[in-house]
């Protein structure tokens, strides 16, 4: 069995709001294997946003370890937190987060800046993200000369340009209407098809947890299904091109 | 991330808000343009007060006779007549300190050429004066020991005096009236203008010594003289100089071992003294009217930089989800700092190198751009720049990036 790319096992997260102490998360165990296409469900204050954040490396848990590409990231501080994000794991979130004053080229850049990679790989690896979600001819339009698909797609090849271990997408169609939706869905569907990319894909709606091939269902920071997806959802062979 | 893309994102960040990039720029520029234009026109006058005291003569000692008590009120030093056209010549010849000495009475006379006249200052001395005063020249001839000696008839002019009585004739031959006596005069003087005290030293027309005393001034005190001016072989040697004159008029007047001396000897050093603390005094004001402004320029500076953290929460959380760590935000925010702090003191030193020779041109001041100056002005802006923007660089680096991602 080869290392799990995530493996979580008794984690929890407790937050203090003044005398309020919220358990976010208690006793969470996940095991998420390479290629796999996991979508986490639940309603609002499950824990689904705590959990993506801790797999985000973007937080680290109260108590219980995390292990992601069969090393210890529960420990570490901000600095090597920060050098995981950027190597190892792509982010997709609801409101792009693109730069505003920055290409498509250039925000697709932006991870490889923080790794220090020379300027005319950057580009090449850039560009070639772009070509992967369809959208190399738009690589000098700004986000805001792009639609909300497009801008979309540009983040994904932002997430996936440094080669992650883990795509995590955080409703990344809650800003979208139904066509574009699942056209962004396809584009991660591809990503995971072809190029095995491990994506964990956070959602409220289940008619997008369908694109998974795992649901894990969470309330009151417990998760309370996990199953395989029985009818899944495919989204079409190719890229459209809007 | 490396230094030059952290360059890049910040002159993009900077110039994607222009107006205000220039706004916050202003406060440094005139700042550092004032600095630059201050120090410049101090300078320059420094340089005329210099060149002034140098006018007088190099390494120039002067002996002043002592004072008189007269029906018990005590004169002011040089009151008495203690020293004599023989000293003079004593301290020129012995004394191996000393390169030339001339002694120095003064006199206000008429003077009378054709139909013109002209009120001024006739100075007695010897041939030596000239040389003391480092004072050439410019047509015919000094007069001689020779001509001292005999109390002859003849008188050097200088420039002021000769415009007046004779236009642009040259001076040399004519015969003038002093005082209703007729002078020769062998020579004209280069110009020496004006003195550190504001006399035109040029106002002047210089006699032999023995001349003056006997026709002019008709002093009883026939080979007492005022003052006698004495050059120092170098710069080095005028304290040993003065030392050497104080031995020698002491055993000349017969002034014994308890005695005080009847007769002061002083250098030029307290005329430069006075001249130096002026300039202190006025570097300190300059250094503190720049602090003053640099502090204003950098208050400036982080305002907008705490302002422009906060707009770009979101920028930085996103910054922070791909990788990027707490130095390269640091950075990124203390590189657009120090850049609005270095760009505004370089514009600053531009204006004011421009204004001060604006100063200079229309209204007529010496400047000097110094070198220093524009170096320190330099310095400063960037030392600003990284004091004033370490504190919202920090803040910006200590962001939580959930929060910073969330943030509307």
């Amino acid at each position: 069995m080869p290392t799990p790319v995530i493996e979580i096992c008794s984690l929890c997260k407790t937050y203090r709001i003044g005398e309020l102490t919220v358990e976010a998360l208690r006793s969470v165990d996940l095991t998420i294997q390479s290629s796999e296409f996991l979508a986490i469900m639940g309603a609002s204050g499950s824990g689904k946003s705590t959990l993506m954040n801790v797999l985000g490396c973007l937080d680290r848990p109260t108590s219980g370890g995390y292990n992601l590409d069969g090393n210890d990231v529960g420990t570490l501080d901000r600095d090597a937190l920060a050098r995981i994000r950027g190597r190892k794991i792509g982010f997709v979130f609801q409101g792009f987060n693109l730069l505003s004053r920055m290409t498509a080229l250039e925000n697709v850049e932006l991870p490889m800046l923080y790794d220090e990679v020379p300027s005319a790989v950057r580009k090449e690896r850039s560009l070639e993200a772009l070509r992967t979600v369809g959208l190399e001819d738009r690589s000098h339009h700004l986000p805001s000369q792009l639609s909300g698909g497009q801008q979309q797609r540009v983040a994904i090849a932002r997430a996936i340009v440094n080669n992650p271990s883990l795509l995590l997408a955080d409703e990344p169609t809650g800003n979208l209407d139904t066509a574009t939706s699942v056209e962004v869905m396809g584009v991660v569907q591809r990503l995971n098809d072809e190029r095995g990319i491990t994506i964990v894909l956070v959602t409220h709606e289940t008619d997008i947890s369908e694109f998974a091939r795992r649901v894990v269902t969470m309330r009151d920071g417990k998760i309370l299904t996990d199953h395989p997806v029985d009818n899944r959802r495919i989204a079409g062979a190719g890229v459209t091109s809007r | 991330m490396n230094l030059l893309s952290a360059v890049k994102v910040s002159v993009r960040s900077l110039r994607a808000n222009k107006m205000r990039s220039g706004l916050t720029m202003l406060g440094m520029i005139i700042g550092v343009s004032a600095v630059i234009a201050m120090v410049a026109v101090g300078s320059g006058a420094n340089e005329r007060i210099a060149a002034q005291i140098a006018s007088i003569g190099s390494n120039l000692i002067m002996v002043i006779p002592g004072s008189t008590t007269s029906g018990g009120l005590r004169g002011g030093s040089g009151g008495s007549q203690t020293l004599t056209i023989d000293d003079a010549r004593a301290i020129g010849k012995e004394l191996s300190a000393v390169r030339a000495s001339a002694p120095n009475v003064r006199a206000s006379a008429p003077i009378v050429y054709g139909n013109q006249n002209w009120s001024t200052i006739v100075q007695g001395t010897t041939p030596g004066y000239l040389e003391v005063r480092d004072w050439p020249i410019v047509s015919g001839r000094n007069f001689t020991d020779a001509e001292v000696d005999a109390a002859s008839k003849v008188a050097l002019i200088g420039s002021t005096v000769s415009e007046n009585l004779f236009g642009g004739e040259d001076p040399v031959g004519k015969i003038v009236r002093i005082k209703r006596i007729p002078f020769t005069i062998v020579g004209l003087l280069d110009d020496k203008g004006q003195s550190p005290q504001g006399q035109d030293q040029d106002d002047v027309v210089i006699a032999p010594v023995t001349t003056v005393q006997r026709k002019v001034s008709g002093s009883s005190h026939i080979g007492t003289v005022g003052v006698v001016l004495v050059q120092a072989t170098g710069p080095d040697t005028i304290e040993d100089a003065q030392k050497q004159i104080t031995a020698l008029i002491r055993q000349r007047h017969r002034i014994s071992g308890g005695q005080d001396d009847d007769f002061s000897v002083r250098n030029l050093s307290e005329m430069l003294a006075v001249a130096e603390s002026a300039t202190k005094i006025m570097s300190l004001l300059l250094g503190a009217i720049a602090s003053v402004s640099l502090l204003v320029g950098g208050i400036g500076i982080m305002n907008i930089m705490l302002v422009s953290v906060t707009e770009r929460t979101r920028e930085i959380g996103i910054r922070m989800a791909v990788g990027a760590r707490q130095r390269d935000i640091l950075a990124q925010f203390l590189i657009e700092a120090v850049m609005l702090a270095v760009a505004g003191g370089t514009l600053g030193i531009l204006l004011g190198a421009g204004g001060s020779i604006a100063i200079s041109y229309f209204a007529g001041w010496s400047t000097l751009i110094s070198p220093v100056a524009v170096s320190v002005a330099f310095g400063f802006s960037g030392a600003v720049g990284v004091f004033f923007g370490y504190y919202p660089a920090r803040k910006a680096s200590l962001m939580d990036p959930i929060e910073a991602l969330r943030y509307e």
